[in-house]
């Protein structure tokens, strides 16, 4: 039963990366700037479309953290966000206006790239609007934390999605490029996350947040899903599955203790609810190309139309990364 | 200045953080000798040599390959100790470093502290069969166990050697007159004592038997220098912490002022990148020496609170990095709080009265079918929790549990009852009553009350109270189940109404210890004057309730209002 197990998760992987290097094929170099790749560079994948506003922003706070290559798949924007990119001496950017959807909402593509460049490195999978906070993130760089996850013989690093929101309607709080999202969106709910263990995949599945409360509370078990392994050291036969929600091989999902301890963890604050939001949602909706026929750009769009607000005095203001441990949302584990 | 006191270092990675230590020992005149591991690329190692190649008083050793937990790791030490005493015969102490440890205080205090202490090893020597803190289920078996391959170069093969000995019950002898003693390969060491270790007939009969133990860096000069050091002091003079399993703890530039405060001579190890802390520590400071005692027990606080985390963790607590398996939560919630089973019931306002009483958060039925009823019905509470009831009721034990970490501090009190969400197969409640944080008072049958009170069709009230008779059999059955872990107290309607003052009296105890004062006013009862001819009723139906005990029938008439109709 368990050979029969492993097997089928085996067969699983082997169809996701086949399956990406088929996918990849539709990327197009536009920028390539991996000649330059270090054999132990901290590099950092994502998938935009028409995110121009937003990057300013995200490559500061990255470049600040200390990534050091940015590997990009634009997924034709309309914005000048690719020539931006294709302009910045750190990003190596490949382009593509094939289906979004049928690349697994870009899982695809982002595999493919992993392979190609980040075997042996540590590499960090995010969306431009999620932002990664780890214990001591305002004094150590990444490099520690990862040199720290090598010398511990780890190879995975696990978050919890942290929805940010705004006091009052989204709609009135424009943020300006290059602005920090979070001076706008400063709030988030501390305390009403669900977490349910996947047998199979061996990984949690957390729903809960403002997103759950608001736009899910009646259909809770769709709400989406606030688990992320964002940090791996990657190696060529890694495959993330959904999104980077789940990966295999399943040992990589085991970023949480089982026996009462905890492990150190971080989160991605998630600049989802400011004033592009809104467009975006109807601009999505009309692209149908987003996970359950968009079924969560739906929610909000009905939510976010009658002036949603989804503070509330219970609200947590967002300090740093030591409110966040106090408060359970992230871990320092063993690393002091 | 004297050179008394040398260092030998052993370098791997981060050279250049290495050579930056090795120039501020140098600086104040004690000689050292660098052992560069041989796995270090020749470009780099010539670099290394040539960065340092001004120092007068310093040498490099002979070059080992080095792997961890092998002997190559003392060869490299012996080679460097040789010729530290071979060619600084002025050296009366020997310091052994490594690349990742940095000197917190002038070498010059340190010399100091070391004249202070004549004739005194210091090393970090326990007899391996009082140790604890070995890891990896290792301690005894390091000595008695051949070890022929390093564990980081074949997992797999390393185990199955052990578990093949353990299986043949190998025992190696060890060589007379020696107890294995083990601890840390950081130690400074008098020249009389080294160069006895290292000078002993019977060495080759030593490294013969030590080449076959586990971690030999670890034992080899701990055991041996207990056949000839004067005067151990058996501890470490570098401070240095481990984890949980066994690996060192690493300095941050944040923790400048917990080192800084140490007052220790030497901190390892050190991250490369803590830019900050080498340059505080490796820049010269002004002033005489210093005589202060090394004070480690923050330090070793800071790092036991983190290994106490990474190991217990934090009681109640349910987040991405930690999801206990039944029975291994370590506490299943984070703090104390009550359950009252048919109080509103059997008492007008009992919320009321009891948030007026005690100093804690009242709520209401949290697991009403129709909404959860927070204290004041919010319609949100602490840490963003929603009343909607589809919402709680897809994870329900995960409501209760977030409710109770996000409002620590503060004890916290509901209404339970046979008519509430149970969860899967009673999940609710078995967690509860599995939980040693949890006081759950019972009054059985008092879902009765708001049947009688509701005046509503016979047959309907018939139809519920064998409903909520069902579950509260069942709910009884899980609370005197044998394997209850809260404190719960059931009492039967009729036993309870004999003399409520009692058992309130006893719940506050528990409570609220010292609000006993405030505690004269009871709360006024539910006008129960036809209870009994209601269950008389439900009887005359073919029901039979019997949650409720022996309930006197009243002979006085009901009031017609509460009649059955």
């Amino acid at each position: 039963m368990r050979g029969v197990r492993s097997y089928r998760l085996r067969w699983m992987r082997k169809r996701w990366l086949i399956r990406a290097r088929r996918k990849a094929q539709a990327l197009k170099p536009v920028q390539d700037r991996t000649k330059a790749l270090k054999p132990n560079s901290l590099l950092l994948f994502a998938t935009i479309r028409n995110e121009r506003s937003r990057l300013p922003y995200f490559l500061k706070y990255y470049r600040d953290l200390g990534v050091e290559q940015f590997l990009f798949v634009d997924n034709g924007s309309e914005d000048g966000s690719a020539e931006y990119l294709a302009a910045q001496p750190d990003v190596s950017l490949w382009s593509t206006r094939a289906s979004y959807k049928s690349a697994r909402f870009g899982m695809d593509w982002i595999n493919a790239l992993l392979r190609k460049y980040a075997h042996g490195r540590w590499a960090l999978v995010v969306d431009v609007d999620e932002f990664f906070v780890y214990p001591f993130c305002d004094t150590r760089p990444l490099r520690a934390l990862t040199d720290w996850l090598d010398d511990s013989g780890l190879r995975s690093f696990g978050t919890l999605i942290l929805d940010m929101y705004p006091k009052g309607p989204v709609c009135e709080q424009p943020c300006a490029e290059g602005q920090n999202p979070f001076e706008i969106a400063s709030y988030f709910d501390s305390g009403n996350y669900a977490i349910t263990m996947n047998r199979f995949k061996r990984n949690l599945w957390i729903q809960g947040g403002p997103r759950a409360r608001a736009f899910f509370a009646d259909q809770p078990k769709a709400a989406p899903a606030l688990n992320k392994v964002p940090l791996i050291k990657w190696h060529r036969s890694f495959a993330y599955v959904s999104s980077t929600h789940m990966l295999l091989p399943r040992g990589l999902n085991l970023t949480y203790d089982t026996l009462g301890g905890e492990k150190a963890s971080g989160c991605l604050l998630h600049a989802k609810f400011i004033a592009s939001l809104a467009d975006k949602a109807q601009e999505e909706i009309a692209r149908g190309e987003h996970y359950a026929s968009g079924r969560e750009y739906h929610a909000y769009a009905e939510g976010l139309q009658d002036r949603t607000d989804l503070w509330n005095k219970w609200s947590e203001r967002f300090i740093n990364w030591r409110q966040l441990e106090i408060m359970g949302l992230m871990s320092k584990g063993n690393w002091a | 200045m004297s050179a008394r006191l040398g260092f030998i270092m052993l370098v791997h990675t981060a050279l250049d953080r290495a050579a930056q230590v090795a120039r501020f020992v140098a600086a104040s005149g004690s000689p050292i000798v660098i052992h560069v591991d041989a796995r270090v690329s020749a470009t780099d190692h010539a670099a290394f040599k040539t960065a340092l190649s001004d120092l007068p008083d310093l040498r490099f050793a002979r070059r080992h390959r080095c792997e961890w937990g092998t002997w190559s790791l003392v060869a490299a030490m012996q080679s460097a100790a040789r010729q530290m005493l071979d060619e600084f015969p002025k050296v009366e102490r020997v310091y052994s470093m490594s690349g990742a440890c940095l000197p917190l205080r002038p070498i010059a205090d340190l010399e100091a502290w070391l004249r202070r202490h004549p004739d005194s090893d210091f090393i970090e020597s326990v007899n391996v069969a009082d140790v604890n803190w070995t890891k990896g289920g290792l301690s005894d078996e390091r000595f008695t166990l051949h070890f022929p391959i390093g564990f980081k170069r074949n997992k797999w093969l390393f185990d199955r050697l052990v578990d093949a000995q353990r299986l043949m019950r190998v025992k190696r002898e060890l060589p007379d007159g020696l107890t294995p003693h083990i601890g840390s390969q950081w130690w400074c060491l008098t020249r009389q004592t080294l160069d006895a270790i290292l000078r002993d007939p019977m060495t080759p009969h030593y490294e013969r038997y030590f080449k076959r133990v586990w971690i030999p860096d670890e034992s080899y000069f701990q055991t041996l220098v207990r056949l000839h050091a004067r005067r151990i002091e058996s501890r470490s003079p570098t401070l240095g912490k481990f984890d949980h399993q066994g690996r060192p703890h690493v300095f941050y530039d944040d923790h400048l002022q917990l080192l800084r405060r140490s007052e220790c001579f030497m901190a390892r190890k050190v991250w490369h990148g803590a830019d900050r802390l080498y340059e505080h520590f490796l820049t010269p400071r002004e002033g005489g020496v210093s005589g202060a005692e090394p004070q480690p027990s923050r330090i070793d606080r800071h790092f036991a609170r983190a290994t106490l985390q990474r190991i217990r963790g934090r009681a109640g607590l349910y987040m991405a990095s930690r999801f206990p398996v039944k029975n291994r939560e370590n506490g299943k919630t984070a703090e104390p709080y009550s359950v009252f089973q048919g109080f509103t019931e059997v008492f007008q306002d009992f919320e009321g009265w009891l948030a007026a009483v005690a100093s804690c958060r009242v709520h209401g039925h949290l697991f009403a079918p129709h909404k959860a009823e927070f204290a004041g019905r919010e319609k949100i509470f602490t840490g963003g929790l929603s009343d909607n009831a589809t919402l709680r009721d897809y994870n329900p034990r995960a409501f209760l549990t977030n409710l109770l970490w996000s409002t620590r501090g503060e004890r916290q009190c509901f209404q339970f009852g046979p008519a509430d969400t149970q969860g899967h197969r009673f999940d609710l409640l078995s967690f509860m009553a599995s939980d040693s944080n949890a006081q759950i008072s019972v009054i059985s049958g008092a879902w009765a009350v708001p049947l009688y009170l509701s005046g509503k069709d016979s047959t309907e009230v018939r139809r519920e109270a064998a409903r909520l008779q069902r579950i509260e059999t069942r709910m009884l059955e899980i609370l005197q189940s044998p394997d209850v872990r809260a404190r719960i107290r059931i009492w039967t309607m009729a036993e309870f109404l004999e003399n409520p003052a009692e058992p309130l009296h006893l719940l506050f105890d528990e409570i609220a210890p010292h609000s006993q004062a405030r505690l004269l006013r009871l709360p006024d009862l539910v006008d129960l004057g036809g209870f009994g001819t209601f269950l008389q009723e439900l009887r005359n139906q073919g029901m039979q309730p019997v949650l409720m005990g022996d309930f006197p029938l009243n002979p006085t008439s009901p009031d017609p209002s509460h009649r059955m109709k």
